[in-house]
């Protein structure tokens, strides 16, 4: 019956479907979209490494005034070595200390940095080795000459040639290139990841930077749980070692990715919500033209309720039938708003270039709200064509 | 129980009064009236007289203010409205003037409508449909919309659609009011058979020549009865 009607008024009905429809497709377009820039975000911030703990000095003085954080030098390969001994629940250490130096090739020269590292960096950068081997424990032991270059670093220096074997000078000191790094791209924060030249920690400090400290330690830890656990353990750990005792200040500090992906995954889903609940406005919006078309309707087949009337329809029969017609709108609308929505996000993500992530949540959610939208906005039509004098109506022309 | 003398509609003291700007304004001022089962019966009356309020009445649309209806031994003078939409589905057959089907649906559908509210289920209702319609010589147009079908087609639908729950009575409201003479003598023989088989029948018309069909003549006038001949004379119910 709720077809038959509709279907009589096809262009009409579509029409008023319209207003679902573009609603629903909205409201899925738009999630898909803010959970694919969340997706890309903690992508991102998971490549910086995941789980991660970083330890970095703090700043030199404590009276007069005071030196950058990280300027201080009481942060040794030591301190990573007795980390990675006696905090449980951690995967991998890697100390690191780092400076700017020319690299030369030949007539080719390229200013970039270079990173001292232990052979565990690999795993906690997520890194891997296109061409040649990484830095290994025995040239840490041997504080080898090896270098690891970036695609960037290659490209400047060799061009297109395979620069695994070569020779290069670092600070004037020859050291050859055991290894091609895979390119990462662009970090987050739009530094470029492969603008790095890596070298074995212990080189750096004693033939290059001259130095007896550390720049930094990064802990990666087994799972996220254990990520405050950890961090605790390491500050007790390293205040034991450095003799810092009661108030003192502690001479390094402890940072943890956890809270900027916590953060980045709130304002990313801020923003899903944002345009979910702009996108569901339109919704409502949607609803309250089924209204409109509704009454509309109602006034129109004033005659046929009437009619429905004298034969014995109650007020509930009519209610029902009005009822059901506006749902089958919200239903139908809906359905074919789920298809419009997934469409329109997987043309965002071609032709936009980015992921978009459709997930089952706003199809469930806008769907259910579509069909309960036919039915709120169907209540007073309903109640209107239920309430009709069967004399009044049976008289409308 | 002698089914014969058996009252179909008992009116006593029926009186219906508007109110319009503090006005009171009687359409029906008293109106007494008995009529058994099987009668035939034509009511008359100027426009204005109360007629199709009473009409209304009698066809469980409309309440009186005062007085006491009883249709077939029920007092229904104050149900409620869905309660009175369940006496008229059972009890009540309409015809009307003009017509009154639903021009989207089919003449089967249309037939079919009465048993939707009464709770009939779906193969059933097309089944009685098909019946009634054949009984008034439209079984071969039974698929057709009503604007396809001729003024006395449309109304022998209308009448199918009447006796398809198999009502005691059939109110018809000038049913031959927008017909030729032709469909308004097979509309007339239609009733005539009904009332054969044992319907009793309230035909509303301002037609003398009609209303002489009938066995009974109601002549109403300012809210009262002021006619009534030919009582008495009914066929015998099956």
């Amino acid at each position: 019956m709720a077809f038959t009607a509709l279907y009589a008024n096809k262009l009409r009905s579509l029409l008023t479907m319209l207003g679902i429809i573009i609603g629903v497709g909205a409201v899925i377009a738009m999630v898909s979209v803010g959970m694919g820039v969340r997706s890309n975000v903690q992508e991102s911030i998971a490549s910086l490494g995941s789980n991660m703990l970083i330890v970095s000095p703090g700043s030199s003085n404590r009276s007069g005034p005071r030196g950058a954080a990280g300027s201080k030098t009481t942060l040794k390969y030591e301190d990573a070595q007795a980390i990675e001994s006696k905090v449980r629940n951690i995967d991998y250490v890697s100390p690191n200390a780092s400076g700017n130096y020319q690299i030369v090739n030949g007539n080719q020269n390229w200013n970039t940095s270079v990173q001292g590292v232990t052979p565990g960096y690999m795993d906690i950068k997520s890194l891997s080795v296109q061409s040649g081997s990484f830095i290994t424990q025995e040239q840490m032991n041997k504080r080898e000459r090896v270098a690891v270059i970036g695609t960037t670093v290659a490209e400047n220096l060799f061009g297109s040639e395979n620069p695994v074997g070569k020779k290069i000078r670092v600070n004037n000191q020859p050291f050859r290139v055991i290894g091609l790094l895979e390119s990462k791209g662009q970090s987050s924060m739009g530094q470029d990841q492969d603008d790095v030249v890596i070298i074995p920690l212990t080189t750096a400090q004693e033939r290059v930077l001259g130095i007896t400290y550390v720049n930094s330690i990064s802990i990666q830890v087994s799972n996220a749980k254990y990520m405050d656990q950890v961090q605790e353990d390491v500050e007790i750990l390293l205040r034991q070692r450095h003799k810092i005792v009661g108030g003192k200040e502690d001479d390094f500090h402890v940072r943890n990715l956890t809270s900027l992906m916590e953060t980045m995954t709130q304002t990313t889903t801020m923003i899903t919500l944002l345009l979910g609940s702009v996108a569901g406005i339109s919704l409502v919006v949607g609803g309250i033209g089924i209204m409109n078309i509704m009454m509309v309707s109602v006034t129109e087949r004033t005659r046929e309720i009437g009619i429905r009337k004298a034969l014995g329809a109650t007020f509930n029969n009519i209610m029902m039938q009005f009822l059901i017609e506006s749902v089958v709108i919200g239903v139908i609308g809906g359905i074919i708003g789920i298809f419009l929505g997934c469409g329109i996000s997987s043309i965002i993500a071609k032709v936009g270039g980015f992921n978009t992530v459709i997930t089952w949540a706003p199809i469930a959610v806008s769907f259910s709200f579509s069909v309960g939208i036919g039915l709120l906005f169907g209540i007073l039509p309903a109640r209107k064509a239920a309430r009709l004098d069967p004399i009044e109506a049976l008289r409308y022309e | 129980m002698d089914k014969k003398d058996a009252i179909a509609i008992r009116l006593r003291d029926i009186k219906k009064i508007y109110k319009m700007g503090g006005q009171e304004l009687a359409a029906l001022n008293g109106i007494n009236l008995d009529i058994k089962r099987g009668e035939f019966a034509a009511l008359m009356g100027p426009s204005g007289s109360g007629k199709s309020t009473l009409m209304n009445i009698l066809g469980c649309l409309d309440r009186p203010t005062v007085g006491s209806y009883e249709l077939e031994g029920k007092e229904v003078a104050h149900l409620s409205d869905d309660e009175l939409a369940v006496m008229r589905n059972k009890h009540i057959g309409f015809v009307f003037q003009n017509f009154n089907l639903l021009s989207r649906i089919s003449s089967l559908e249309n037939v079919a409508l009465p048993l939707v509210y009464a709770g009939v289920g779906a193969s059933e209702r097309r089944k009685r449909a098909q019946e009634v319609l054949e009984a008034v010589g439209l079984g071969d147009r039974a698929e057709h919309l009503p604007n396809e079908l001729s003024g006395g087609q449309r109304q022998r639908v209308a009448i199918a659609r009447a006796l398809v729950n198999n009502p005691e009575i059939i109110m018809a409201d000038e049913p031959t009011g927008n017909l030729d003479t032709k469909s308004t003598k097979e509309i007339m023989e239609i009733f005539q058979e009904m009332h054969g088989r044992g319907k009793t029948i309230i035909l509303v018309t301002h037609e003398p020549e009609i209303a002489v069909c009938a066995n009974r003549q109601l002549l109403v006038r300012d809210g009262v009865i002021t006619r009534d001949e030919g009582k008495g004379v009914v066929l015998d119910v099956v």
